[in-house]
């Protein structure tokens, strides 16, 4: 069964940027894609201890402040070194301006 | 007579562990509070700046390398091979550097090419390397788990002189050639790099012995030094640039501590050096926002400037700051170099700063 939580509002995050979101301790990020999709995925590096809030958003790709590990947050594939493990991502809808994410997902 | 107590630096000794088990690894650092508007404008990626960069370097090369051999041999000669030599040996220190951030271009295979092609240039292997330097970014001068620490306690002062011509230097990376091209790591290396990385660097070590016996085969039928001058020995007779930018960065300064703003240092250079280095004397700002390219350094600096210690005014005044403390540390490896923050400055985060 899907866990559907409210995030943040559908204007909160800027076109093909991100911001962290927290629940029940865990980190999760929130993007808005250049087309105005909205994903979600884990919140930290999968590198190392590095909020991916902080980091860059370029079109579909998210980079980590502290090592510039790359991923594609669509579908968290990571994109070389020094990146690993693929991000787990989460399903996104729209209630109204809210965007919710399934965090069993 | 007191005795010098020297740490251990390597990667596989006690340092190491207890590094880990005083919460030094893999740290929370101190961040000067920069707006996330004002971030990401300084993140943007670009790639116009490098590729002006780039086809002047490699302009340079081609024009002072050509008249070193055209010239061959005379006192002109001999001038223009001195510069190559720092385009070369020193220049591509920083292209790798900049580069392996992926931060130069802003278009991903840009970065890759130049990538490959100064790390054959500075001798030190694409895969390895770019593990290392990720440990030196997470690890900034913690004793035991930074592999890129040049100035040790007490300072190998007599390995550092000599590579500014790379007389260490060069011959270790050879050495790790001939170890990568039979098929392994050094226990060092294989402490950073993964398993599924280490076939990339046995590859290019066979590639490269393979380039270099070409040189020294071109050499001997010549009968001339004439082809080591353009590949290889500028590693060597070019590197002095690279060893001067690069000691004004950690010199000196604290051990295991979890702010960059008292192990790294930022010093105002002349635009000849700045170019020749990529503007990674703005050093503490790099290492604080790693993600903001070369070009965009000096606004960082600006923006953040009030929060950092002021920096050193030139590469003479670094070593005018550092040399007499490095000489200290021939006999006294707990003296360095205390930097005064801004009071207004948040606590730094993670464990408690060293004495």
């Amino acid at each position: 069964m899907p866990n559907w939580i409210m995030a943040c509002g559908v204007d909160d995050v800027e076109r093909e940027d991100l911001i962290p979101f927290e629940h029940a301790g865990h980190q999760y990020a929130i993007y808005r894609s250049p087309d105005d999709s909205y994903y979600a995925t884990d919140g930290m590096c999968t590198h190392e201890e590095a909020m991916l809030c902080e980091g860059l958003v370029m079109d579909h790709i998210i980079e980590c402040p502290k090592h510039n590990g790359r991923f594609d947050y669509r579908t968290g594939e990571g994109k070389g070194a020094p990146i690993r493990v693929d991000l787990k991502t989460y399903a996104t809808r729209i209630d109204g301006d809210m965007v919710c994410i399934d965090v069993d997902g | 007579m007191t005795a010098i107590v020297k740490r251990d630096y390597s990667l596989t000794g006690e340092e190491s562990e207890r590094a880990v088990e005083r919460g030094l690894s893999q740290a929370q650092w101190y961040r000067t509070d920069v707006s996330r508007k004002r971030m990401k404008e300084l993140m943007q990626r670009r790639d116009g700046p490098a590729i002006r960069a780039t086809l002047l370097w490699f302009a340079l090369l081609i024009l002072f390398g050509g008249l070193g051999v055209y010239l061959w041999f005379s006192v002109w000669s001999l001038t223009c091979f001195a510069v190559y030599g720092v385009l070369y040996g020193s220049a591509s220190d920083a292209r790798w550097h900049e580069c392996g951030h992926g931060t130069a271009f802003k278009t991903r295979w840009m970065n890759s090419v130049v990538y490959e092609i100064a790390c054959f240039m500075i001798m030190r292997d694409p895969t390895v390397w770019r593990w290392s330097h990720a440990r030196h970014h997470t690890d900034t001068i913690v004793v035991g788990r930074d592999p890129e620490i040049v100035a040790k306690r007490p300072p190998p002062l007599w390995h550092i002189a000599g590579n500014f011509i790379g007389m260490f230097d060069v011959p270790l990376a050879f050495r790790h050639m001939a170890i990568h091209a039979s098929g392994r790591l050094t226990a060092e290396e294989a402490t950073f790099v993964p398993e599924t990385e280490r076939s990339k660097t046995y590859w290019t070590a066979r590639v490269w012995l393979l380039i270099y016996a070409a040189v020294v085969v071109w050499c001997i039928v010549s009968r001339s030094i004439l082809p080591a001058m353009v590949i290889g020995l500028p590693r060597m007779y070019g590197a002095w640039h690279h060893l001067m930018t690069g000691l004004t960065q950690h010199s000196g300064l604290a051990e295991d501590v979890t702010d960059h703003r008292l192990n790294s240092r930022t010093v105002y250079m002349n635009p000849f050096s700045r170019f020749v280095y990529l503007n990674m004397n703005y050093h503490v700002e790099h290492h604080m926002f790693p993600m903001v390219p070369f070009h965009a350094l000096p606004a960082l600096h600006a923006e953040i400037k009030d929060d950092l210690p002021v920096p050193a005014p030139s590469i003479a005044a670094a070593f005018r700051e550092f040399v007499p403390v490095m000489l200290r540390q021939r006999r006294d490896t707990a003296y360095f170099i205390h930097r005064e923050v801004p009071v207004s400055s948040v606590p730094i985060s993670g464990v408690e700063v060293s004495g």
